[in-house]
């Protein structure tokens, strides 16, 4: 469990967020550049001090300003990974990553060397000057620095943001691999919506200063009464398990979580039984009164109406869906709904015009 | 033989002067920089003004003050007589104590623009790598501040060396105590010893240019942050 209350007042900004989130897992901190992310790690790894704050991560206390505690940034179990990979140019790669571990006591180290070499794909790069790698190259070394301090948690702050769009695809699949194979708990700033539909599993949708909501990503990224949903990429990210692989069509089946729905994706391989996230944006749902069998649309869902809203523009609206627990959002013209006299209650069939596999 | 043994002696207490005052500048205007580059005190105003006022004060100002101060009647002296040192006017200590100051603005000044340009970042990086803020000094602000360290030294050496105005007022023109080669050069000047000044001006100007030389050659690489 971590529990952070954080309290401060600039000039020209208030941070005031109370939040407790779980101890194991990806946590985005999601919110428009300004909204205090940045700050809300800065604090949390002790390199900005809030007058008022409380910040326990697990079983330790890292801040209370009630009782005077503050631990200073270099004795908290912390990784902190900078929107610049920050490598020392006085160094070389291999003594970049050994600058943490060998600050760590030997009893107290869960990484080694070899370990995250492998995990971040940088073996053949301990020799080289920082100055003479991608930028992509660069980051992951910043990473591997960082998981190097064995840290308890591990905060990371735009990772990808300062690199361009292949880098990012460069680097993601490294991210994934951490959150799967470290159980290091992760707080992950982002303004990026599909980084954040893709690594985490909790967000924190932050604005002005203010925690708006946190919950698990599924259902906070559809709830219609934040403004993540009024987004032109709004959608849902969906976690479900592989069923089936048709290899003539190249389709995968998934399941739903929790309900026997089923969703079809054009894909390679994957075994059965393995976990898949997919994100279903509100713009590819359209919805119908009756099962449309004569269709190229390949997934046809029977949902529920929960709830709908006004859109970002007048001429569209937000549906709320619930497909066997699972919600979903379509985003239709006001038009339709009335057409199709809409309303909460009301049983009907999402056709999904496409599938984005987010992992 | 074209220098004496007078002029030797002078060439050695210059270089023993300008070594000790670039050793004692670098261990007190270190921190003295740190802290310009860092702070956001009031203060950083007046104490960056007073570290820089040997650059504009004529050096008879700095001496003449120093002379009070430092004279039988002045404040330091007789700190320095309560303490049984007696008085360090016209003496090697107070030659020493005069040329830190009058070097400090070109010791300070480097290492604050060299601590500057290092910027917050490296130092939170450390942090974040378990390294306190002595072990960050040593393994990070050190290194990366080289260049600024190579440059204050080249600059306090090479101020000293050139001093003259000071050394008169405070030191005097006592052979093998304070008489310096500026000093030498004047009193050859004033014997109209023109050919003995000859080679001691000569040497001085080799000197300063080689220095300057190294200076400026060693700027071309930079480091930067990546």
């Amino acid at each position: 469990m971590i529990d952070i209350r954080l309290h401060l007042k600039y000039s020209t900004f208030a941070l005031d967020v109370n939040l407790q989130l779980p101890g194991r897992g990806v946590t985005a901190l999601y919110g428009h550049s300004g909204s205090g992310k940045t700050t809300c790690l800065r604090c949390i790894a002790g390199l900005e001090r809030a007058e008022d704050a409380f910040v326990q991560i697990n079983d330790e206390v890292w801040q209370d300003s009630h009782k005077g505690l503050f631990v200073p940034a270099h004795k908290r179990a912390l990784g902190y990974v900078f929107q610049e990979a920050s490598l020392f140019p006085h160094l070389s790669v291999r003594a970049n990553l050994a600058f943490g571990l060998k600050r760590i006591p030997r009893q107290q180290r869960r990484v080694d060397m070899a370990q995250a070499t492998e995990l971040l794909g940088i073996g053949h790069l301990l020799e080289r000057n920082p100055q003479h790698l991608s930028g992509g190259e660069r980051q992951r070394i910043g990473i591997a620095r960082a998981l190097l301090t064995s840290p308890r948690l591990l905060l990371m702050d735009e990772p990808l943001a300062a690199l361009d769009s292949q880098r990012k695809s460069e680097i993601l699949p490294y991210l994934e691999r951490l959150h799967d194979e470290l159980n290091i708990p992760v707080l992950y700033v982002s303004h990026a919506q599909d980084e954040v539909a893709r690594l985490a599993d909790h967000i924190v949708l932050l604005s002005e200063g203010k925690a708006l909501a946190s919950g698990p990503i599924g259902e906070t990224l559809a709830r219609l009464d934040l403004p993540l949903a009024l987004g032109d990429d709004a959608g849902v990210v969906i976690a479900g398990q592989v069923i089936a692989y048709d290899a003539h069509y190249q389709l995968l089946t998934l399941q739903l979580p929790n309900c026997p729905l089923q969703i079809r994706v054009a894909h390679a391989p994957l075994a059965v039984g393995q976990p898949l996230r997919v994100k279903v944006q509100a713009r590819d749902v359209s919805l119908s009164l009756q099962a449309e069998e004569h269709s190229s649309i390949l997934n046809r869902l029977p949902v529920t109406v929960t709830q709908d809203i006004g859109a970002d523009n007048s001429a569209h609206v937000l549906v709320r869906l619930d497909a066997g627990g699972t919600p979903l959002l379509a985003r239709i013209t006001r038009f339709s709904r009335d057409q199709l006299h809409l309303h909460p209650g009301q049983a009907l069939w999402a056709q999904i015009k496409a599938v984005a596999v987010l992992a | 033989m074209p220098l004496s043994s007078a002029d030797f002696s002078a060439i050695w207490l210059t270089i023993k002067l300008a070594s000790l005052t670039t050793v004692i500048l670098l261990i007190i205007g270190t921190p003295i920089a740190l802290w310009l580059s860092r702070t956001t005190s009031w203060w950083r105003g007046p104490i960056g003004a007073v570290v820089a006022l040997p650059l504009v004060l004529p050096p008879t100002v700095i001496g003449f003050y120093l002379l009070l101060t430092m004279g039988p009647n002045g404040y330091f002296g007789q700190f320095t007589q309560w303490l049984g040192l007696g008085t360090l006017t016209f003496s090697f200590a107070g030659l020493v104590i005069g040329s830190v100051i009058y070097s400090m603005p070109f010791v300070v000044q480097p290492l604050q623009n060299a601590f500057s340009a290092i910027g917050t970042r490296p130092l939170e990086v450390a942090a974040t790598l378990r390294a306190n803020p002595w072990d960050t000094f040593f393994t990070v602000i050190l290194p990366l501040a080289r260049p600024g360290f190579i440059t204050a030294s080249i600059l306090g050496f090479a101020h000293t060396v050139g001093e003259f105005g000071v050394v008169l007022m405070i030191g005097g023109n006592i052979p093998d105590k304070t008489r310096v080669v500026s000093v030498q050069i004047y009193d050859h000047v004033e014997a109209m010893e023109y050919a003995q000044a000859h080679w001691l001006a000569g040497a001085m100007v080799v000197f300063a240019f080689l220095v300057l030389l190294a200076l400026y050659s060693s700027r071309k690489t930079k480091m930067g942050w990546s």
